[in-house]
């Protein structure tokens, strides 16, 4: 079902700046939001990397409210860090570099200490990602490659799959937020699933969404997953977002991960640059950030049993930044609190209100 | 990097006359006009990775090459390798995004492609140059880098 945007403009909502954080030298690639911070008196925590080699630890002040940089995770990459992840614990942050490492963190009082290195990509690595239990971490990067690793007591990190099967560089990894399965997203254009093979524990791609399945037509950059993760939105150089879903039983554990996805919608016709980043929220809001330096924010309209669900925009926020966005991530705990990050160097963190 | 040049004999043309033009003071432009021949005027010089000579001397580059769209703050930036299977075409692209990375307001967004027709691989290469990730890591190699600083050193003769 195709969704050319011209379903009907709903924009009753407005993104409200509530503070720019300033202090990285470089652009600004990623962000992730600690997921045991921000609520019952734990005050938010969001980690930036960047083109300045160093990671950025946020806090937001208890006090005042406002965000202020706690930490600088520097002198350990060599080389821009690309992508950063905390563990479901919020104990450990793992950052990925062009140096072709994959640092992991631990959070020590006020501290960051490096506690391990993880070395095996050729070349730079893009993204890194934990699965939901903690107990695995899957790397991607240009040597075409998607790497698994098992985290084991004392910090130590066993490779137990190189997945070869990309034909080009490999963007990003995302762990389903409930079973182990793992996407990942290439500059070849293709959506790739992967599972492990329940009889050998091999892990091998059990899916290819490509052409043949109104895949992209351009380099894809990033995917989210609803909180319920049934459904999954991928953006893209060919400037459309894609929704996707699954017929996957995902209560079954150790379930037969052979249920496919198939493609259910393509929001077309809203930025006119690059799709860097996509992020669902719990509240099922899609935000996007893109190359044309705008945020837009997508909710599903409630299906009809012929057509099946459709989205509307119902915000668009123009020049967020001064330059490309590269990284949108909704707050995992306080749903109307989104952040951004740019190749202006700078970081953004928004509120999502009704427009009265 | 291949030992024998990929071109060995390529034509050269005579610098064309330049007229003298107002000094474009970036810093001073009161509007955000951009002229696609004040924007010429910085890339011109670029000297090609393999031969002492221009990329406007050797026909890589000319006034046609550029073209601006304000409306949409867009620069379009087209050269035409010398040679079909142009190895040096991703690095041509790499030494016109940092010149104009230097030159330029960061809000202008730049594309830049090949002529179409102009080299077999184009759309691979079009793809690479336009790939901002890429080009941030093609960079951050220290030898890419120093062939394209060695470009950009060029003065006008």
């Amino acid at each position: 079902m195709e969704n050319e945007g011209t379903v009907g403009l709903d924009c009753n909502f407005e993104l409200k700046e509530v503070q720019k954080l300033e202090g990285h030298t470089d652009r600004v690639w990623g962000l992730a939001w600690n997921p045991v911070t921000g609520l019952a008196g734990v005050p938010s925590v969001l980690a930036s990397c960047s083109g300045d080699k160093t990671v950025r630890i946020w806090q937001q002040a208890a006090a005042t409210g406002s965000w202020e940089c706690k930490a600088v995770l520097d002198e350990t990459h060599t080389r821009t860090v690309r992508s950063c992840a905390w563990s479901p614990s919020g104990k450990m942050l793992a950052t990925a570099s062009f140096d072709a490492t994959t640092a992991i963190w631990e959070n020590v009082g006020d501290d960051f200490e490096c506690v391990a290195t993880l070395e095996g990509h050729e070349n730079e690595v893009k993204s890194v990602c934990w699965n939901s239990s903690g107990s695995l971490l899957a790397t991607c990067g240009r040597d075409k490659s998607v790497w698994i690793w098992e985290v084991q007591p004392g910090h130590e990190f066993e490779c137990v799959s190189v997945l070869q099967g990309h034909t080009q560089d490999v963007k990003m990894v995302l762990w389903h937020p409930s079973i182990d399965l793992l996407v990942s997203v290439s500059y070849d254009n293709t959506i790739k699933i992967w599972a492990e093979d329940g009889e050998s524990d091999d892990w091998h791609c059990v899916q290819t969404l490509g052409d043949s399945f109104s895949g992209h037509s351009s380099t894809v950059w990033a995917v989210s997953f609803n909180s319920t993760g049934d459904k999954m939105v991928t953006c893209s150089d060919d400037l459309t977002l894609k929704i996707w879903d699954t017929s996957l039983d995902l209560t079954a554990s150790g379930s037969d991960s052979s249920g496919l996805w198939r493609h259910l919608c393509t929001l077309s016709g809203y930025h006119d640059r690059t799709i860097f980043s996509v992020h669902w929220s719990r509240d099922g809001v899609i935000a996007s950030g893109a190359g044309d330096d705008t945020i837009r924010l997508f909710k599903e309209i409630p299906s009809d049993v012929v057509n099946g669900p459709s989205y509307n925009m119902i915000c668009k926020k123009e020049k967020v930044h001064s330059m490309d966005v590269n990284s949108v991530q909704w707050h995992p705990k306080v749903p109307t609190i989104l952040a951004s990050a740019s190749d202006d160097g700078y970081i953004k963190i928004w509120e999502l209100k009704a427009i009265s | 990097m291949t030992l024998g040049l990929i071109n060995a004999n390529p034509v050269v043309h005579a610098k064309k006359e330049r007229i003298a033009r107002p000094e474009f003071d970036l810093h001073s432009s009161t509007d955000d006009s951009v002229d696609p021949l004040d924007i010429y005027d910085f890339v011109r010089d670029i000297r090609d990775p393999e031969h002492p000579y221009s990329l406007e001397q050797l026909s890589v580059l000319s006034e046609e090459s550029i073209t601006v769209d304000e409306k949409l703050g867009r620069i379009l930036i087209t050269f035409t390798p010398t040679v079909q299977h142009c190895s040096m075409a991703t690095v041509i692209g790499l030494c016109l995004r940092v010149k104009l990375m230097r030159c330029f307001p960061p809000h202008f967004k730049v594309d830049i492609n090949v002529a179409p027709g102009s080299l077999a691989d184009e759309d691979s290469v079009n793809k690479q140059l336009n790939d901002k990730e890429r080009v941030a890591a093609a960079l951050e190699n220290p030898n890419l880098r120093q062939l394209v600083d060695e470009c950009l050193q060029s003065n006008e003769l």
